[in-house]
């Protein structure tokens, strides 16, 4: 099957008017989620997954891509101008972001990080196109074993990635996995931990605990401490970058883009690595490392050009196996299955339309957003002065009211607050939620995949060491854990989360 | 307190230990099966021992550690009227239909925030009734009375 033909289709798909309408409403909502701290991509994506129920699968999925890497370029601005980074993975960028923009070079700050964001999701995208396909055909392959085997290595390698205590991380982990069961088991309806309450057979509503664990745990955590936010910079002037700037911000947009794109594919907070990585690769590479954390233009365009491809690579994961990296992709597969599409290597041939639609969309979603970012950059300085106390209550009402219209299920509204409290106090405690939220979503997946093979193999558990891509994928998660404990990775680990909490 | 653990450390460890072994516990009602057909108690029991099992690690790698302090201080006024406006949502919204469980949400919402007054809380809640009903009732066609049952005279 050529590129050409399949991008034609993807293009026509996502040129149609309605769906370029939505590709700017998710990225603008993107932009604004990212630009305003205190809500993330994935609590907005879980809000408005009730909203994409009326749009076809398409329109619905474009519209929620463009949220999640609209998020990557809005952090950026408030990293830049107020550093405070809005999306965990702009942490960087405000280091010496925000160095510029006490020297008056905000506008040149931004620039950069928007032309940056723009070259890496563009490329970042192709790569998307190039790998998708073959990658979707060798996963047709797969059978039961293959496939519990890929989720037990997206799962740990999720924790080598994340910060914080690897324990805490696993127990996560498999606090999610035993959340996703509750509901009707899979092969003899028998319903489980449901305290025959009827609404609970289908299951804990993953909205609620998306929208409880991080939307709602994120408020009461705000509330600990409640500071104003201070914009420093009130005005923006001169966007326009100088000969000398272009010629400092190429080489580290490049190797940004390869880094990032190589991280994002990999499970958990590959985004958030793949921006510590580059502005450390920068600061190796550079002739006058002493600039850096005073406002180094270089240090801006790496990372930003990092994030930005890893959350256009993240996108292989899903898209060819079905496996989500994070949180968000958790919540498009949860988006997919709404639609009544299961993610997955099918996808690509029985729906090819909507595979090279969301694909061309992103293209489309970044130019969108470099328009958006540049001249209307006064806007969103606007926007940063919306206080906290006027924005928790609204999402409050959002993740209620969103949740409840899902199923008109008043248990979803009661879960919501369940989950708030559990995944507040396990933050307190110094618990990531990410894990969990990727355990509960693969919960299911991983028993069924289990008791599938255990079925091929009449009880026998060598099935997962004999089958040879099997045998390879568990042991790549063992060597995962393994790295994630060694003490010499352990320390570097600590240095590259440290400024991230 | 004169404990030499991690407080945090010892919290987050109960807090698994107990979910693991409610979960554990509570699959011993269901079928267990055997390795070749599983029932619907098998992963739920391996999965609550081993999250019991964690949680214990967790909690014994807190011994040792110094205490850190005792972290911010609790958001009380924030927990109780944000979780409690949620639990109020879930309960009243078929009964009191969308406009007053929307405003009194919002409303009391609002008010967790010490930063809000009452005059800013009910400016701040009447707005957001609007947008919602614009949003979810008017663009969305979300089928819920505005006016429930209970309010009908």
């Amino acid at each position: 099957m050529d590129l050409v033909s399949s991008l034609a289709l993807g293009f026509s798909v996502a040129l149609d008017p309605v769906n370029i309408l939505y590709c700017f409403i998710g990225v603008l909502l993107g932009t604004l989620v990212g630009v305003l701290p205190g809500i993330g991509p994935t609590a907005t994506i879980a809000m408005l997954l009730p909203i994409t129920f009326t749009l076809g699968p398409a329109t619905a999925l474009i519209m929620l891509a463009g949220i999640y890497y609209g998020a990557q370029y809005g952090g950026s601005t408030t990293a830049i101008l107020i550093n405070l980074p809005g999306e965990s993975s702009s942490a960087v960028t405000a280091i010496d972001g925000y160095q510029m923009a006490r020297q008056g070079r905000a506008g040149q700050a931004l620039a950069t990080a928007a032309i940056g964001s723009f070259f890496a999701g563009s490329v970042a995208t192709l790569l998307l196109a190039f790998f998708a396909p073959p990658l979707a055909r060798a996963a047709l392959n797969f059978g039961a074993p293959e496939y519990f085997s890929l989720i037990v290595l997206g799962l740990l390698v999720s924790i080598a990635l994340a910060h914080g205590s690897i324990l805490k991380a696993l127990a996560m982990i498999v606090l999610g996995l035993l959340l996703g069961m509750v509901g009707q088991d899979i092969y003899t309806g028998t319903p489980r931990f449901t305290f025959g309450v009827r609404e609970l057979f289908g299951g804990l509503n993953f909205v609620a605990v998306a929208v409880g664990v991080f939307g709602i745990a994120e408020i009461l955590r705000n509330l600990e401490n409640e500071t104003e936010r201070e914009v420093g910079v009130k005005k923006v002037t001169n966007l326009w970058l100088t000969r000398e700037d272009f010629g400092r911000i190429w080489a580290p947009i490049l190797r940004g883009t390869g880094l990032g794109s190589v991280l994002g594919i990999l499970p958990g907070g590959g985004h958030i690595l793949s921006s510590f990585a580059s502005y450390s690769a920068e600061k190796r590479l550079s002739k006058n490392p002493q600039e850096f954390g005073k406002g180094a233009i270089e240090g801006v365009a790496g990372p930003e050009s990092a994030n930005n491809a890893a959350a256009q690579t993240s996108f292989i994961p899903l898209m060819t196996l079905g496996i989500p990296a994070h949180p968000v992709m958790a919540l498009m597969v949860g988006a997919f299955i709404l639609q009544g599409i299961t993610p997955g290597p099918n996808v690509i041939n029985e729906q090819p339309a909507l595979f090279w639609g969301i694909i061309a969309s992103m293209w489309i979603g970044n130019l969108l957003l470099i328009i958006l970012n540049l001249p209307l950059i006064g806007l969103w300085v606007k926007m940063l002065s919306i206080p906290y106390r006027v924005l928790f209550p609204a999402i409050v009402l959002f993740a209620c009211i969103g949740t409840y219209s899902i199923n008109q299920n008043i248990y979803d509204v009661y879960a919501i607050a369940f989950f708030a409290m559990v995944g507040y106090l396990l933050i307190r405690f110094g618990c990531e939620p990410a894990p969990l939220l990727l355990g509960f979503v693969l919960g299911p997946l991983l028993e069924e995949h289990l008791r599938r093979a255990m079925i091929i193999s009449r009880g026998d558990p060598m099935i997962f060491v004999t089958r040879p891509i099997s045998a390879t994928l568990l042991l790549l998660a063992l060597a995962a854990v393994l790295v994630a404990v060694l003490p010499a990775i352990r320390r570097k680990r600590q240095e590259v989360f440290v400024e991230d909490d | 307190m004169a404990l030499n653990a991690s407080r945090d450390d010892l919290a987050a460890g109960a807090i698994f230990v107990a979910f693991g072994s409610f979960f554990a516990l509570e699959a011993m009602k269901y079928e267990f099966g055997t390795p070749f057909r599983m029932g619907p108690g098998f992963m739920p029991i391996l999965l609550g021992g081993i999250l019991v099992a964690l949680g214990i690690a967790v909690a014994a790698k807190g011994f040792g550690k110094p205490e850190t302090g005792s972290g911010p201080a609790w958001p009380w006024r924030g927990i109780v009227l944000v979780l409690g406006t949620i639990l109020f949502f879930a309960a009243t919204i078929r009964g009191l239909g969308f406009v007053p469980v929307v405003l009194t949400t919002a409303l009391v919402t609002a008010l967790s925030s010490r930063r809000n007054s009452w005059l800013a809380a009910l400016v701040i809640a009447l707005g957001l009734t609007m947008l919602c009903y614009l949003i979810f009732v008017v663009g969305l066609g979300m089928i819920v009375p505005l006016f429930g049952p209970w309010l009908s005279f």
